[in-house]
């Protein structure tokens, strides 16, 4: 799974005149989970669709195994923040997409999308459209559906924030377990830093925008392969979170100021 | 379905059906009291025969046709009508729903068009494509074209950005998307207009006949309307209203079919 690490330089996102980003970098090498938090609007969301491809930057450059992103990234696999499925196919149809638009022939795309649906819990519901689902089984869906292809670069964006505590820790373990399966390089949004740090080996913190940059970059050490639910009961992992939210704190604390100031 | 529900139907159907029968009887004691003049007016009991006359008469009685004959005339031209205009209007919904040089270009064409009343068309089409079915068709066509059109036009441009981005990201080509993205959110857009479109085409089929023609159910009432038979005018409508009913249940069963996902 070569070819998979991501590079954001000098990046700046402009919408019309406002700067969401102003010259941001990092790199996430190849196999890395790392967590993207930062305060609402700071464009956690604005990285993701660059990196995918689905959005340009006004300058700076954004890589993906080396290679310039300019187009529709095909080696990406994208949990979008809002909901995305197809609405007039069902479950399984949904799922199969995928692999069917890749070429896969149609009853082997089948077999795929159901061992996956089951995985992600929705045994049962695969001739369901998703008007009939729930929040969370849509989420559920939209994670397989982005799964199944088991590309190199996954980018999600706050994928688990519409689901109960329950079924959130079971997706949250089949992700880490896929992922170490998988070894795919992982771009995670969240606004819960308990999950960022459970989940990742680094997390990048975002300062506020407009001109957002990146304010603070944690590396989690906490050892591998980890329980979600137990890693938060681990020594170090007390002290990561304290220090993470006395930096997440501020920016929080300045973009509500900003927002507020501005209405 | 709970038992509640279903009384609360027979409730409805129960009215329905009493309201039809004081329209009509309303009717008919005014006709007989002369409040209404018969004349233009006719009245239920005579022309409710008629209707039952030329229904169970299935031999040649108007101009050499039996109702059925003139009924099969106006839907196949009802049909013919919707037919085309659907399919020439999806394909050019679609195509500039998809292009947005080529929309701008034509947008003041389609615009003009589109205001035109285009039942002044009528006579046109029985010039160039003579009284027989055709110029109905081309009636009808005209008329659908332009509502299933807009309808598919929208349905292209307004899907929503996510849903064909995260097709991209699956790996869509540009065919793949059109096929499982544009077309179905196109078709829930025409099938919100398929009640209008399919009564436009029955429209253009109706007036084309009662304008110029030798047959059809448009052509039956224009000839009663000629021999001041408004029993003839008023039962030639009401076979239209039993037509319309018809054609209204398959086009809900059509439409329940179609969009089960919603
Ligand atoms: N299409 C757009 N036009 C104008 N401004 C936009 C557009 N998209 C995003 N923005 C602005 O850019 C900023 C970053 O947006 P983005 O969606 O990346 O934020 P985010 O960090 O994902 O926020 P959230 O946590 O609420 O999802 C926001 O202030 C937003 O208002
Ligand atoms: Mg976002």
């Amino acid at each position: 799974m070569a070819h998979a690490s991501i590079v954001l330089e000098n990046v700046t996102v402009d919408f019309g005149g406002y700067h969401a980003l102003q010259n941001l970098s990092f790199g996430v090498p190849e196999g890395q989970f790392a967590a993207i938090v930062g305060p609402t609007g700071c464009g956690k969301t604005s990285v993701l669709n660059m990196v995918a491809g689905l959005a340009k930057a006004a300058s700076g450059q954004v890589r993906c195994g080396g290679r310039l992103v300019d187009s529709v990234q095909c080696s990406a696999a994208y949990m979008f923040q809002q909901d995305a499925l197809l609405p007039w196919k069902t479950v399984l149809e949904n799922v199969l997409l995928g692999p069917l638009l890749r070429g896969a022939a149609r009853r082997d795309a089948e077999t795929l999308a159901r061992h996956w649906i089951a995985r992600v819990g929705l045994k049962g519901l695969e001739a369901r459209y998703p008007a009939q689902l729930s929040g969370g089984q849509r989420k559920r869906v939209a994670m397989a559906q982005a799964l199944i292809c088991g590309l190199p670069v996954l980018l999600l964006d706050e994928p688990f924030s519409a689901l109960d505590a329950q079924t959130r820790v079971l997706m949250e373990e089949e992700l880490l377990t896929l992922w170490q399966e998988q070894g795919a390089t992982v771009l995670f949004v969240t606004h819960d830093l308990e999950e960022a740090i459970s989940l990742a080996d680094r997390v990048l913190i975002f300062s506020a925008g407009p001109g957002s940059r990146l304010k603070a970059d944690y590396r989690v050490d906490l050892p591998r392969p980890r329980n979600v639910v137990e890693a938060r009961f681990i020594p170090g992992f007390m002290d990561l979170y304290r220090r993470i939210w006395a930096d997440l704190k501020e920016e929080v604390l300045a973009s509500h100021e900003r927002s507020k100031a501005s209405a | 379905m709970s038992a509640p529900k279903l009384r609360h139907r027979g409730a409805i159907l129960a009215l329905q059906i009493g309201i039809l029968a004081a329209i009509l009887m309303t009717w008919e004691t005014a006709a007989r009291v002369r409040v209404l003049d018969p004349f233009f007016f006719s009245q239920p009991s005579l022309f409710l025969a008629r209707a039952f006359t030329w229904l169970t008469n299935s031999g040649p009685l108007l101009g050499g046709r039996s109702i059925y004959e003139h009924l099969l005339v106006t839907l196949v031209e009802t049909a013919g009508g919707f037919g085309l205009g659907v399919a020439f209007g999806v394909a050019a919904g679609f195509l500039l729903g998809r292009s947005e040089f080529w929309s701008r270009v034509f947008n003041p064409y389609i615009q003009v068009l589109n205001a035109l009343p285009r039942l002044v068309l009528a006579p046109i089409f029985v010039l160039i494509l003579g009284i027989d079915e055709r110029s109905k068709v081309a009636l009808g066509f005209t008329l659908v074209f332009f509502i299933v059109f807009f309808n598919a036009f929208r349905g292209v441009r307004e899907v929503d950005r996510h849903i064909v981005n995260n097709a991209r990201l699956l790996g869509a080509n540009e065919r793949q998307l059109a096929w499982h993205v544009l077309l179905p959110s196109a078709m829930t857009w025409i099938l919100s207009s398929l009640h209008t479109s399919v009564g436009f085409a029955l429209v253009g089929a109706i007036v084309g006949e009662y304008m110029a023609a030798a047959k059809g159910l448009g052509w039956v009432i224009s000839q009663a309307q000629g021999n001041f038979d408004s029993a003839g005018v008023f039962a030639g409508m009401t076979i239209l209203c039993g037509a319309v009913i018809v054609i209204e249940l398959f086009v809900n069963a059509a439409e329940r079919r179609l969009v089960r996902w919603k």
